[in-house]
């Protein structure tokens, strides 16, 4: 800014530090609205651990529970259903688990503490529609389908450990949210031993 | 006619006529209407597709005034009532059942914003084949664009308010949306909900957002529109300046006053337009489930996606190309591909005035290049729509890929056929 004779170059000093300190305040302003989009401290606290009793689940079948608002799956596999497991790692993005969607202690080739025992938030990884259940050979979604979910809005699939096949719009395998066994039949989703 | 635009009103000694000129002395009232009415001059020779600007503004009032109605009987609550319905949910069946003429109000509402989008298509459809996003009315077009993504705001933050099955999934969707921006993305995604998934506060704020935020700012950007294609003048179906020719009055020589000409034409488009739309709300107002979807008779339920969800039909071309994207590239997986082009797909209408290098502006004097780019351009428009609504299938997601690069070629690859086409001299003024 140029300073001839017509211009007080100290008021022009004066409008400029004022519009400044102004615009801050005014920027300042908008952080509380902004900010009481975030969760309330009801939401924050909602969410506690939901316990399950799984003696009732027939081999083969599946359950599903509200934890946090999200349906979380628990599927009882039979042992054809884990023997399947292994036979299609090729056709998947991550068979290994490699990427963290799971606890320590369900990083393993079930993606599970027990092996018979999935429990898995049934929320795509894609666009978070849950999955519908294709358990049947009729159903089958892939080549060699040894049973598993297809999201209905896009199209990903998963195996029954939830783990996604390659190239579909689903970057991730399926969620395995914090559990912990009460007893032989009685899981606890949302809290494990370390206090998640 | 500044001159006369500017002048106050002299009463003639009538009651009506002393009570216009007080007016007149405290707000431009008679220049208002001269600038935007009885002496703005449009183009004589405006066709059948020149309706779809005042009927989106009428379409605009009747989704205000229904909507102000709806709002005091609708209650954005997701918690269960008595019966273990949701009560946003069950305040809509309310509204259908037991409010006198609710009913009409809500279905008036619902096909509103269905022909919201056909007016509006059709309305940047025009734009299209006459050029009228071309060189001085580039402003009209962007503030146009921005209308375009108001009006998608507002139909998706409405569409979750019946808290039906498609309202909570097609939410849930739209906002992981976000969710696939890197590093701030699942924060963004809960900052958006207010919640760890879609429920009672994000149905609010989407409530107050559909009912205030927008509103608001679209009706500015409504006036804004006008105002700017005021300040320029219509383009019209030769696409030739009708400025350049001007009587001793400095009146253009093919304008005519927009009112009474155009008033009435448009009570004609308006009539017409009206038979249809109470057509449908009173005989169809599913439209087979294009406007209203089956599936959103159910109460939302969190614990299950319906077996096959897709979005209302005026939001499926850019699904399509959001599902398109099923390949990893670049070190960015395919969810976030789709995101971007999908946001592509809108945002690339605000650089048209820049890519188009043709020397005319309308089809009539165009080329076979283009006419043979918007061809294609909107044949891929349609089948990516169609494909939206339809569950994917490797076929079908084929189809759409090629329609995506379809769409895009459109767009990128304008500046060089506009500038290769051998187009017809334009006419020095407007024909018949």
């Amino acid at each position: 800014m140029s300073c001839d004779d017509k211009v007080d170059c100290g008021r022009r000093r004066l409008i400029v530090a004022t519009a400044a300190v102004g615009g801050a305040a005014g920027v300042a302003a908008a952080v509380p609205f902004l900010a009481s989009l975030a969760p309330s401290e009801r939401a924050k606290s909602a969410g506690a651990p939901v316990e399950v009793d799984v003696s009732k689940l027939a081999p083969g079948q599946m359950m599903t529970v509200e934890w946090r608002g999200k349906p979380v799956w628990i599927i009882h596999r039979t042992q054809e259903m884990l023997d399947g497991l292994k036979k299609i790692a090729g056709q998947l993005a991550d068979p290994n688990s490699e990427r963290n969607m799971q606890p320590e202690y369900a990083k393993n080739e079930f993606r599970s503490i027990k092996p018979e025992y999935l429990v898995a938030v049934g929320i795509c990884t894609h666009l978070g529609c849950s999955p519908t259940e294709k358990f049947r050979p009729a159903d089958a979604v892939e080549p060699d389908w040894q049973g598993g979910f297809l999201c209905p809005c896009h199209g990903s699939s998963f195996d029954l450990a939830g783990r996604v096949y390659k190239s579909k719009p689903a970057p991730d395998n399926l969620e395995v949210p914090p559990h912990m066994y009460l007893s032989d039949s009685k899981l606890l989703i949302g809290e494990d031993k370390k206090g998640a | 006619m500044a001159a006369s635009q500017s002048e106050k009103y002299k009463s003639d000694g009538s009651a009506l006529g002393g009570a216009l000129e007080w007016v007149d002395a405290r707000f431009p009232l008679t220049k208002l209407w001269r600038e935007h009415l009885s002496e703005y001059y449009a183009p004589k020779n405006f066709n059948f597709w020149y309706f779809f600007g005042s009927l989106a503004l009428l379409v605009l009032v009747i989704q205000i005034v229904t909507g102000i109605f709806l709002v005091m009987h609708f209650k954005p609550d997701a918690s269960l009532n008595a019966s273990g319905v949701p009560v946003a949910f069950a305040s809509v069946e309310y509204i259908m059942r037991d409010v006198p003429w609710g009913w009409l109000i809500r279905y008036m509402h619902s096909t509103g914003a269905s022909a919201f989008f056909i007016v509006v298509y059709l309305h940047m459809f025009r734009g299209l084949i006459y050029g009228s996003y071309r060189k001085p009315r580039e402003l009209i077009w962007i503030i146009g664009v921005l209308i375009f993504l108001c009006l998608m705001a507002e139909a998706f933050f409405g569409y979750l308010l019946p808290w039906g099955q498609m309202s909570y999934w097609g939410a849930q969707v739209i906002v992981n949306l976000f969710t696939a921006i890197p590093l701030i993305g699942p924060d963004l995604g809960v900052w958006i909900r207010g919640d760890y998934v879609v429920g009672d506060a994000t149905l609010n704020r989407f409530f107050s957002f559909h009912v205030i935020a927008i509103p608001l700012v679209l009706v500015g950007l409504v006036a804004a529109h006008i105002i700017a294609l005021h300040e320029v003048g219509s383009n019209n179906p030769d696409g030739v300046e009708i400025k350049k020719h001007k009587d001793e009055n400095g009146k253009p020589l093919d304008g005519i006053p927009f009112h009474p000409y155009y008033t009435v034409k448009d009570i004609v488009g308006v009539v017409v337009f009206l038979m249809v739309f109470f057509a449908v709300v009173f005989f169809m107002p599913e439209a087979g489930g294009y406007f209203l979807e089956f599936n959103n008779f159910y109460p939302a339920d969190p614990l299950k996606t319906p077996p096959h969800i897709a979005p209302v039909w005026y939001f499926t071309p850019f699904y399509s190309i959001l599902r398109a994207n099923t390949v990893n590239f670049f070190w960015i997986d395919a969810k976030l591909w789709g995101v971007i082009f999908m946001v592509l797909a809108v945002m690339i209408f605000f650089f048209l005035p820049w890519l188009d290098r043709s020397p005319v502006k309308s089809i009539r004097y165009r080329g076979p290049l283009f006419k043979g780019a918007l061809t294609l351009f909107i044949i891929s428009f349609f089948i990516l729509g169609y494909l939206g609504i339809l569950p994917p299938t490797p076929g079908r997601t084929l189809v759409s890929q090629i329609c995506t690069i379809i769409y895009f070629a459109f767009f990128l690859l304008m500046p060089i056929y506009t500038k290769m086409d051998k187009c017809k001299p334009e006419p020095e003024r407007v024909t018949q």
